[in-house]
């Protein structure tokens, strides 16, 4: 697939007075692709997503949409659309009306049908006469989507998606948020700083830290091969043993010693949490140092004081100097 | 817990029950009684105080209030609207401009119409200076007219107006502003759909709180009105003291009473349970 970028954003930075939030941050989006911005709170992951929908200036830097530098422009001059965190479903008006908002504010014909279609496509028609208080967070998260995909953006935005929704229903919406943006085929931009959610979710990764881009990559390239320490305790976590770093699940435990051919530390359990389908059991070294292994609830078999081979595959080593 | 209820309640109720019900029973009564030779109310009992409200004079009075206080309501409703939006979107700095809104109430309001009508007069400030500077040539009649009362009414009810269109405006979302420029709607529209529909409640209960006490109002209409603006307040003074005819007053306070209490009913169904204050 050759490169057909709709958005650039070009080294642009932003300063609030308390604090710098954006620096010198530059990043692609692909058309079509679903692209997470990852990050902790405070990195600046939604001063970025304000500021392509117009509701913050950037200092300095361009961004260009379909090659067109929208930085000048104001929010409602702009074809891109933002699913709010809040959902911010105006609460005067019916589902139907807020769907609508956008279709009569450019004066378009045949609203009925393209309101009705997008409340199709997300499951709400029946409950287009509805206000935004009478219905379920999902149900408000649908009717936001709807009202934004109505007007067919380039650029979908969208801020925290999931984080309003109960635990248990943002399993099920993840896999209906990707359906939905395979199907419409527009490009999604969504800020998260759930790292489950963007591996899950995501074509590609950004990751920002303190403003800056750490790493940018699909979900693999940056979970299995980190660019720096940062990266890779974000996602996921990491045993140390100095510059060498191996996942939990690439750490093994064994009562006897392993084969030749790995590297193995003799060790001792000092704690076993149950997590459901697995146990974290950590071990100590020499040295002081624990190390962090996750063993399958059927392969479990170890209890502190226990004398046991920690080893790993060298493969499995990720090799980042602090 | 029931008796401590009521132990709460007891003093507040005592003092409307004392001073606030009890004369609204005394005004009943000599609304239906005839009048006194020399003031006060005698025997028999009659409706013919009510019966007069509807001779055309009086009607026209009444009408003549409707309007003043409606006009002097819309009038608030355009100039507080603006200055409760600029208010709410001023940072740190709106708590400090609802203290100046509040500023006046510091000061008695006889005291500030006395200000106004030594400004309006025709040997007043802002006629000496026009004349001075020659772009008049005989002083505007700018006292003792509709404009002046309409002028009291506004300047004395504007904070009324104010202070629950901030209360409202204050509580929106700043998202769903975004969220309509980002729908494609310039600050205009989106005040037209959004800001303006969602502000209903803080729109009624301002101009509740001033049409109100402008319908009944006294002290402006009488001292800025001159003869010539009576307002029902004047009226129903007029009857306790020069026309010595008691039932007539206590009449037309009730009527007006009635009134204002009917457009509280109409307003509150029609905005079917929102939060008025």
């Amino acid at each position: 697939m050759p490169p057909d970028p709709i958005l650039q954003i070009r080294q642009v930075s932003k300063t609030f007075p308390s604090h710098k939030a954006v620096d010198q941050v530059s990043m692609t989006l692909e058309r079509g692709e679903l692209h997470a911005l990852l990050g902790p709170s405070g990195c600046g992951k939604t001063t970025c997503l304000r500021m392509v929908a117009g509701f913050e200036t950037p200092d300095s830097g361009e961004i260009l949409l379909n090659g067109v530098d929208i930085a000048p422009l104001k929010p409602y001059q702009r074809n891109v659309s933002t699913v709010f965190q809040s959902y911010a479903l105006f609460p005067h008006l019916t589902v139907f009306d807020n769907v609508a908002f956008g279709l009569r504010q450019r004066g378009e014909k045949a609203v009925r049908d393209k309101v009705m279609a997008s409340l199709e496509m997300v499951q709400l028609a029946a409950k287009a006469d509805r206000r935004p208080a009478q219905m379920s967070g999902g149900e408000k998260q649908r009717a936001a989507l709807a009202r934004s995909l109505v007007l067919a953006p380039d650029l979908l935005l969208l801020d925290e998606p999931l984080s309003a929704l109960d635990p248990n229903l943002r399993q099920q919406v993840r896999h209906e948020l990707k359906a939905l943006q395979r199907r419409v085929g527009i490009t999604f931009l969504m800020v998260t700083h759930d790292q489950e959610e963007a591996l899950s979710l995501a074509d590609r990764i950004t990751l920002l830290n303190q403003g800056r881009v750490e790493q940018v990559g699909t979900p693999q390239e940056i979970y299995l091969a980190p660019a720096n320490r940062f990266t890779a305790n974000f996602l996921g976590e990491m045993n140390w043993l100095d510059d060498v770093g191996v996942r939990p699940e690439s750490t093994r435990l064994s009562h006897q010693a392993p084969e030749p051919g790995v590297r193995v530390h003799p060790g001792q359990v000092t704690q076993s949490t149950f997590l459901g389908d697995c146990y974290h059991i950590q071990a100590e070294i020499g040295g002081g140092r624990q190390l962090m292994a996750r063993v399958p609830r059927s392969q479990n078999g170890y209890h502190p004081g226990d004398r046991v081979h920690v080893w790993w595959q060298a493969a499995d080593e990720l090799h980042l100097p602090q | 817990m029931k008796r401590l209820r009521l132990a709460f309640l007891a003093p507040s109720a005592l003092l409307l029950a004392t001073l606030f019900l009890a004369p609204l029973v005394i005004v009943a009564v000599y609304s239906l009684e005839s009048r006194g030779a020399y003031g006060g109310v005698t025997p028999p009992f009659t409706l013919e105080s009510y019966s007069r409200i509807l001779d055309p004079l009086y009607l026209k009075i009444l009408w003549r209030s409707f309007w003043v206080a409606g006009v002097s309501t819309l009038l608030c409703l355009l100039l507080g609207f603006p200055l409760a939006l600029f208010i709410s979107r001023s940072g740190p700095r709106r708590g400090l401009y609802l203290q100046l809104v509040m500023l006046p109430f510091w000061t008695s309001f006889l005291i500030r119409t006395y200000a106004w009508m030594f400004l309006l007069r025709d040997t007043g400030l802002i006629n000496t200076a026009l004349l001075a500077t020659g772009l008049i040539s005989e002083p505007l009649p700018l006292l003792y007219n509709d404009f002046a009362v309409i002028l009291g009414l506004v300047y004395g009810f504007l904070p009324f107006m104010v202070l629950p269109l901030y209360t409202t405006l204050e509580k929106l979302d700043p998202a769903l502003l975004e969220a309509a420029a980002d729908l494609g709607a310039p600050p205009w529209p989106a005040l037209a759909r959004v800001t303006l529909p969602l502000c209903r409640p803080g729109i009624l209960a301002g101009s509740i709180l001033v049409f109100i006490p402008c319908l009944g109002a006294y002290l402006t209409p009488d001292l800025m009105g001159g003869g010539k603006s009576i307002m029902i307040g004047t009226l129903v003074q007029n009857q306790f003291t020069t026309s010595r005819d008691w039932p007539f007053g206590a009449a037309l306070s009730f009527s007006l009473m009635a009134l204002t209490l009917g457009l509280l009913y109409i307003v509150s169904k029609r905005s079917r349970g929102e939060d008025l204050l």
